[in-house]
């Protein structure tokens, strides 16, 4: 079907400038006096790979959630892939989600529903059709590394595994941004080094990466951009990062 | 948007929730059921009323031989002449409400007597031509207004026996069927009621029964419209099930209900098929739009968009 190919390739989309683009934000949940996020500027430029550490309660989650769109920011503006998401409206924003894939602490998959089908649902529910379906899911699955694996049932995968499946669904559409909150915080150590492997291949494709972590051994190892919050606050933002400080 | 996905989502969001489907699908069922019997109640009325407009409303018996009233014992069977002057007094009276008088003779009273019992021979059998008084069948312009006046000139007349208005018959014959309607109409309003508040939480239950899916969903950029559709559907869908038990029903209540109480009268006032048709059509139309947008705004109230 060589006519069928004018469309771009399905491939990483464009975008001139910082894809993640915090200007001032603050972010004070009703019913708390302490914001959650205060005054932070952040810039997250395509194809990078940033950690957030901080105590529990530092805002990752919070600074992972505005960039869904799942929250408003009570100051300050937000941009995502180029576009000011105080602007965007509410019908738009499934859209904006269709360029983010995310991954969970607790893997969030579809229960009765097998690998296959469960990568699958992200691209059903987005309405693409059966045949791109048939042909884009398998390749995901063994990127993740699931090869053979498609008919199991999550209650029949190792947590790591489950993991993959996750990851293989929020990659499954190309997104331009992979936000990642905790992966790796049911999964003991050594399978985590499979998980960040992963989601090494995946940066490498040119997605954008943002994961949330405490696990101070795997931001060690990786050295990448370590941004570290505390109280809501930026304290440290740092290339090539450690977990904490060097004392 | 692919068909065969959302039907699916449908499809298992019908069966997990079996019970609930089952209750809302009978509850719609009756609620269109009652107002479709009350519809047809209405034009059951309509239909008669109609017939009974281009007859007469006022008959004026004669006096028989063995009529029973005191004038006529004292005067006697009515004699042509007291009929012609009763006739040309009638239709002097045509600037006052006559519009139309009718003399019927004995022997059509007694044929038309027959015809009207051919069911019950042993009764009609006992009757003989001459018990069967002739009478001038008056049908005035306006019933209310023109009777008293119409009345007057005739009343205790000789030769009169008794006039009937049968307009004041009818009307409580009209005031029955009025008030089985009201009463139907007030027990479906109350079922409809109950219908849109089945509905209501039917979707309620089976959008936190899919939680897990929905939130995915949306986590994974699926339009608000996506996400809504198939519960949309659940709703539309039971009410269709309900609508087509209702439809039934319906059937039967003229078939078997209207139909067979046409055989007490002697005039045909049953109702077409075109009837049925039409109110059947409309509860459906009643049945989905409750039903869809019952669900629609349920779903925007608790499926956090």
């Amino acid at each position: 079907m060589a006519g069928f190919r004018l469309r771009r390739p399905h491939s990483v989309e464009r975008c001139d400038g910082p894809v993640i683009h915090f200007d001032n934000v603050t972010k004070t949940y009703p019913n708390q006096s302490r914001p959650a996020l205060e005054n932070v500027t952040i810039d997250v430029e395509k194809g990078e790979f940033v950690f957030l550490v901080g105590p529990s309660g530092s805002g990752k989650s919070t600074f992972l959630r505005l960039i869904l769109k799942e929250e408003k920011p009570t100051d300050g503006k937000i941009h995502v892939a180029g576009k000011d998401l105080a602007r965007l409206t509410n019908w738009k924003v499934p859209y904006l989600r269709r360029r983010i894939g995310c991954v969970f602490q607790d893997f969030r998959l579809l229960p009765n529903k097998n690998v296959y089908q469960n990568v699958a649902f992200a691209l059903q529910v987005i309405g693409k059709p059966r045949r791109f379906i048939r042909k884009v899911v398998p390749e995901v699955v063994d990127l993740v590394g699931l090869e053979g694996k498609h008919e199991r049932m999550p209650d029949e995968l190792s947590g790591g595994e489950q993991q993959r499946v996750a990851m293989a669904r929020a990659f499954v559409n190309r997104p331009m941004i992979l936000l990642a909150d905790e992966p790796t915080g049911n999964i003991d150590p050594a399978t985590s080094i499979g998980i960040m492997k992963v989601l090494d291949r995946i940066n490498r494709t040119g997605t954008t990466v943002v994961m949330a972590t405490h696990d101070a051994a795997i931001v060690d190892s990786m050295r990448k951009r370590v941004i570290e919050l505390e109280y809501g606050k930026v304290v440290r933002d740092q290339s090539r990062g450690v977990y904490g400080q060097a004392y | 948007m692919r068909a065969q996905f959302v039907f699916q989502e449908v499809w298992t969001g019908l069966r997990r929730n079996l019970t609930m489907t089952v209750a809302l699908v009978v509850v719609v069922a009756i609620s269109l059921s009652l107002l479709g019997t009350g519809l047809l109640f209405v034009k059951q009325v309509d239909n008669t009323r109609t017939y009974w407009q281009g007859r007469v409303q006022l008959s004026i018996y004669l006096c028989t031989a063995t009529s029973v009233s005191p004038q006529c014992k004292a005067n006697g069977p009515a004699t042509e002449t007291q009929r012609n002057s009763i006739y040309h007094d009638l239709t002097s009276l045509r600037s006052q409400g006559v519009e139309a008088v009718y003399y019927e003779s004995q022997s059509r009273a007694f044929q038309r007597f027959k015809q009207d019992f051919a069911q019950d021979r042993s009764f009609s059998s006992l009757v003989t031509q001459n018990e069967i008084p002739d009478s001038f069948q008056v049908k005035l312009r306006n019933a209310e207004t023109d009777y008293p006046v119409v009345a007057g000139a005739v009343q205790g007349r000789a030769g009169v026996d008794n006039i009937v208005n049968v307009e004041s018959i009818l009307s409580n014959f009209y005031k029955l069927l009025d008030g089985a309607r009201n009463a139907v109409i007030v027990v479906a309003i109350i079922l409809v009621i109950a219908a849109i508040l089945l509905v209501a939480n039917t979707i309620r239950l089976s959008a936190f029964n899919r939680r897990r899916e929905t939130s995915i969903m949306r986590l994974v950029g699926a339009s608000n419209f996506y996400v809504q559709l198939p519960f949309l559907l659940e709703g539309i869908i039971a009410g269709l099930f309900g609508w087509l038990l209702a439809a039934g029903l319906l059937i039967a209540v003229k078939t078997l209900g209207l139909d067979t109480l046409q055989q007490y009268f002697p005039y045909n006032v049953q109702l077409s098929l075109a009837d049925l048709i039409e109110v059947i059509v409309l509860a459906m139309v009643i049945g989905v739009v409750l039903c869809g947008v019952t669900s629609f705004l349920t779903l925007r109230r608790y499926l956090r968009a």
